[in-house]
């Protein structure tokens, strides 16, 4: 790729997603454009550059922000499956871990520690789950990734994104231009390396099972495996979400949407005992 | 149609902020100082206020005060929109009644989100 086009895309991601594409990331341009070129009929990629130049359809440019972006996080992203968290599932969980007062969740695709991050401050703001023991697992492939996440150090742009400023009062201290993530949400979540494709059972049981985002790099068959030894590792009544782009349908029968939780998923023999939460009103 | 209030001293931030909430379906109304602005609520009390802090005349914080103490003043939804990003700012401005903070610089994906937040938008 010419110079001058790696200007074009830097500008543009930084413009539209706060990306910052530096020039050892231009690798990514060929491998993550070229598939976007295709669809919208550019034979080359410096032919999508050179349309870029001029007035771009803005399908276009969110297809490119989106190719680009999908190791991005942030805090609370997309909202809704935190509020369904919130409001539904964390009240089933009161009420058939009662005795136990126990659960254990799993994130994995942890990244740099948004996600797990923002589950442990929806619980700690949960009134009802005072004195209740809870573990949140994170795991990612990247070591490098998991480094960041476990300093849970964060910029302003990051901490902006999706979370409310009294999140950031409560659960953040400020030190320079960065902000730090307070001990007590970061003793909540442990970290671990781990590849999605390898042998789950070291990894123990779980409740709940973050997996948002991750399936869609797969293929068909691998997205089959994985979710195969996901529902081997989650609680017959526990729960899956998954990424608002991502389905079980047509990949598996292993698990079936739950009834008016988009995003989220139960094993197929829990369905049939009809044993999931009635939807609550989000805002 | 919602209105937003923009009150920035600068005519590039006012611009900018004026083509983002008029994409979220605000329509939009433009003041440079807090005292400018505390006159346009006197006329017509706005649904949003994205409010600067530091101004001539009169700042943000003294505006954000001065609005919370008017008849009907408790009305607008306020998200701070400002360079000034210590802790200590943003404790006062929300202790003085404002809904949300952005630490410039922001970009429309902050600006929603925190709409939504603080429900001036549909999440």
């Amino acid at each position: 790729m010419r110079i001058e086009d790696f200007d074009v895309y830097k500008d543009l991601l930084m413009e539209k997603s706060g990306l910052v594409l530096t020039p050892d990331k231009s690798y990514l341009l060929d491998s993550r454009l070229t598939p976007v070129a295709k669809k919208w009929g550019f034979e080359t990629l410096d032919k999508m550059s050179a349309a870029l130049r001029g007035v771009a359809d803005p399908g276009l440019i969110k297809d490119i922000v989106e190719a680009m972006t999908t190791n991005e996080t942030s805090f609370f992203r997309d909202s809704r499956p935190f509020d369904i968290f919130r409001d539904s599932i964390i009240p089933s969980l009161l009420e058939i871990r009662a005795t136990q007062k126990r659960f254990k969740i799993w994130c994995a695709a942890a990244s740099s520690g948004q996600e797990p991050y923002s589950l442990a401050m929806v619980m700690k703001e949960h009134a009802g789950l005072t004195g209740w023991n809870f573990d949140i697992t994170a795991t990612d492939i990247s070591t490098d990734i998991l480094d960041i996440a476990k300093a849970g150090i964060y910029s302003q742009f990051e901490v902006q994104r999706g979370m409310p400023i009294t999140m950031l009062m409560k659960y953040f201290e400020q030190k320079d231009e960065k902000w730090h993530i307070k001990d007590e949400i970061k003793n909540m979540v442990q970290y671990k390396y781990f590849n999605l494709l390898d042998s789950m059972a070291s990894l123990g049981k779980f409740d709940i099972i973050f997996c948002r985002n991750v399936l869609i790099y797969f293929d068909k068959e691998t997205k089959a495996k994985v979710l195969a030894k996901m529902k081997a590792q989650l609680a017959p009544d526990g729960y899956l979400f998954l990424g608002g782009a991502e389905t079980v349908i047509g990949i598996t029968n292993e698990f079936v949407p739950a009834q008016g939780l988009r995003g989220v998923y139960i094993p197929a023999e829990a369905a049939q005992s009809a044993a999931a939460p009635a939807a609550t009103q989000t805002a | 149609m919602k209105s937003c209030l923009v009150v920035d001293d600068s005519r590039v931030v006012r611009k900018v902020a004026r083509r983002i909430v008029e994409d979220l379906g605000f329509t939009c109304e433009e003041a440079e100082d807090g005292q400018k602005a505390y006159e346009q609520c006197e006329q017509n009390m706005p649904e949003a206020i994205l409010l600067d802090w530091n101004m001539p005349v009169m700042n943000g914080i003294d505006f954000l005060h001065k609005l919370r103490e008017m008849e009907n003043g408790a009305y607008p939804k306020v998200v701070f929109c400002t360079t000034e990003n210590d802790m200590d700012h943003i404790q006062r401005a929300i202790s003085g009644g404002a809904n949300e903070y952005i630490m410039k610089p922001f970009d429309s994906e902050i600006i929603e989100t925190k709409f939504k937040q603080i429900g001036l938008l549909e999440s």
